[in-house]
């Protein structure tokens, strides 16, 4: 395992949060997800021994919690709600419109490994939708036009990456 | 009745031009001065406060707070845990994403007060995965609050010390239902733990004494150390006391979230008066008043309700009071606030459809009845949705339904029925005869 300075010392800090070290589960998992991009075989077995835990005690969790991930997602993740509120006030033709921008699947990685979508149950802003997040900032209103600059944002972004 | 006006309290700078969520800010508003008052009081004192206030849960149960924590195992000589319920996960709700984001110290103070009433060492905020912001501005906060040394070791100079620590979720919405909480606060899958015997205040984080509070609740808690029990208790209406924070969305002009006196304002005053009423040339056929989980209301139907004082009275949707115990009377409940709105655009089983959808991705597995029966019902009404509706369907629907509610470790068998009970039971004649309605219905919004 290859992790960050940076995320070494959040794990140390965070286990030192609990009495008990199985309480360090998620953060440990949520620190590496953000380290690695994803929770490969090798990075639950270094959990689990960090955690003096069995690996079995891990993978129970990461097929359980949707955040959680076995694969690398693309460079940007797109996140559109599609609970009632946000399908009320058109969630749906938006996620359509990502679809088409991106030329992807649902929860597959664009062809140039720039975007994965994923449709997602309500992100608690419901009075603002439809709301869809990318990576971690949140747009609300987004119709099928704000979903277009949007999407060529993240196009304009990509052009620029050396 | 004169128009309803806002009594903001918890949102008091929320929104606020030049209103910051650092510390300084926060101080320059009078911050954490109740809180050193409080801690200059005895524990006992400010949990008498909070029984006299009536404050009852803002999480969805509305479960007296005072009650809850007079419950608290304080024989065992274990610890006794605060657990903060910032997962947010009813669809609808989004008030304490406003309280994290915006006012974070105001929770503090909030939690600080509730941790010395209660003997507290160690307090958790257990927030959603999805908010990564509000728990970076949470941990900020927190921090700026341990170098005021209003949280940690020798608190205000005293011998009392109590930490907190954020705790994030991810993205299981079973995770805000307080036992699977804790278990997933444990490191465990969040499986909901059976009560009796696990009742949080007894056999709670690692089997201590815990209170599981909303964020909303937490922040109340400040504002009656401030202002007493009885002030507060005045505010509202009778076992309704206090402010709360109603969240619109859907089919209004106006969505959003504003704070009122529980229960002196209607349904009516809330979606025509401060939410500017339906989308031009649309009415009102249905709300959800307390989050996804609570029975819908349809416009049109009547309520015969006994009154507080005893007599009786004959109420339209529009006339519901938003309390807890006059949305119960009408067959719903206030839940968690969250009021959903929907226009004579959409047709109720494609509504359905979409929250059963959530449900069904939502049960966490662990009781037959629930983890089989949302995906039934999800599968009738998608399979409905694309063309293959019968006219019993309705019943089938009902039917699933009724073998789920009651039959459960946890409330979410009952969270997950209730919709499909309501929207079959009100809008049957739409389930009947959908698959005539599709053939010649004029394209809408998708929900499905
Ligand atoms: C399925 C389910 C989901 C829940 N989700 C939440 C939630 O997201 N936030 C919350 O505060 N309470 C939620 N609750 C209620 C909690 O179990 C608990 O009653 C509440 O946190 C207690 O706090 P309060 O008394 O301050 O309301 C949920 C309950 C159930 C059954
Ligand atoms: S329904 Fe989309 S944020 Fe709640």
């Amino acid at each position: 395992m290859n992790l960050k300075p940076d995320t070494l010392r959040k794990i140390d800090e965070a286990i030192t949060h609990y009495p008990v070290k199985r309480s360090a589960a998620l953060p440990l998992l949520h620190l590496v997800q953000e380290d690695q991009g994803y929770l490969s075989d090798e990075a639950i077995e270094w959990i689990a021994a960090r955690l003096e835990l069995q690996p079995i005690n891990l993978y129970e969790l990461v097929t359980f919690y949707p955040m959680f991930r076995r694969h690398p997602i693309g460079r940007r993740h797109i996140r559109i709600c599609r609970t009632l509120s946000c399908a009320l006030t058109g969630g749906y033709p938006v996620f359509e419109e990502f679809r088409r921008q991106f030329g992807c699947d649902l929860n597959e990685v664009s062809a140039d490994g720039e975007v994965t979508i994923e449709f997602v149950e309500c992100l608690a802003s419901c009075g603002s939708g439809p709301i869809v997040m990318i990576d971690d900032d949140l747009y609300e209103n987004v119709d099928v036009a704000k979903a277009r600059v949007l999407a060529d944002k993240i196009k304009a972004e990509a052009a620029k990456r050396p | 009745m004169p128009a309803p006006v806002q009594r903001r309290i918890l949102l008091a700078h929320i929104d606020e031009p030049g209103y910051t969520s650092d510390i300084d800010c926060y101080l320059r508003h009078g911050g954490y001065g109740v809180m050193k008052r409080a801690i200059a009081r005895q524990p006992e004192e400010l949990i008498d406060e909070v029984k006299k206030s009536g404050l009852r849960g803002r999480g969805g149960a509305g479960f007296s707070c005072g009650l809850k924590w007079t419950l608290v195992d304080r024989k065992s000589g274990k610890p006794v845990y605060l657990v903060v319920n910032a997962d947010e996960s009813e669809p609808g709700t989004f008030k304490d994403r406003h309280l994290i984001h915006q006012d974070p110290h105001q929770l503090i103070e909030g939690i600080m007060i509730t941790c010395w009433a209660n003997n507290v060492r160690q307090a958790y905020i257990y927030i959603r995965g999805e908010f990564p912001q509000g728990a970076r501005i949470l941990e900020r906060a927190i921090q700026e609050a341990r170098e005021h040394r209003f949280v940690g070791r020798n608190i205000l100079g005293t011998a009392y010390s109590c930490d907190v620590f954020v705790h994030r979720g991810a993205g299981a919405y079973i995770c805000g239902e307080e036992t699977g909480l804790i278990e997933s606060l444990e490191g465990k899958r969040p499986y909901p733990r059976i009560k009796p015997p696990y009742f949080p205040a007894v056999l709670g984080l690692y089997q201590c004494p815990t209170i599981v509070n909303n964020v909303e609740t937490i922040c109340h808690v400040k504002h009656i150390a401030d202002m007493g029990g009885d002030a507060f208790a005045r505010i509202g209406t009778p076992n309704n006391t206090g402010t709360r924070i109603y969240c619109v969305s859907g089919h209004v002009r106006r969505p959003g979230y504003y704070e009122f006196e529980v229960g002196r304002i209607t349904l009516g005053q809330l979606l025509y008066e401060v939410c500017g009423g339906p989308r031009p040339g649309r009415t009102f056929k249905a709300v959800i008043p307390g989050g996804s989980s609570a029975k819908v209301l349809k416009f049109g139907e009547r309520f015969r309700v006994k009154l507080r004082e005893g007599s009786m009275a004959e109420w339209s949707v529009e006339d519901i009071p938003l309390d807890f115990d006059y949305l119960s009377a009408c067959g719903t409940m206030g839940g968690s606030g969250g009021v959903i709105v929907m226009d004579d655009s959409v047709n109720m089983v494609e509504a359905l459809a979409n929250i059963n959808a959530f449900y069904a991705h939502e049960s966490c597995g662990q009781c037959t009845p629930c983890r089989e029966g949302s995906l039934w019902m999800r599968k009738i009404t998608t399979r409905m949705v694309h063309g293959g509706a019968r006219a019993q369907d309705g019943e089938l629907l009902q039917s699933v339904a009724d073998q789920i509610a009651g039959r459960t470790v946890c409330a979410f068998g009952e969270a997950c029925a209730w919709p499909t009970q309501s929207f079959v039971q009100k809008f049957g004649d739409e389930f009947r005869q959908y698959a005539e309605t599709k053939k010649t219905a004029k394209p809408v919004t998708p929900l499905v």
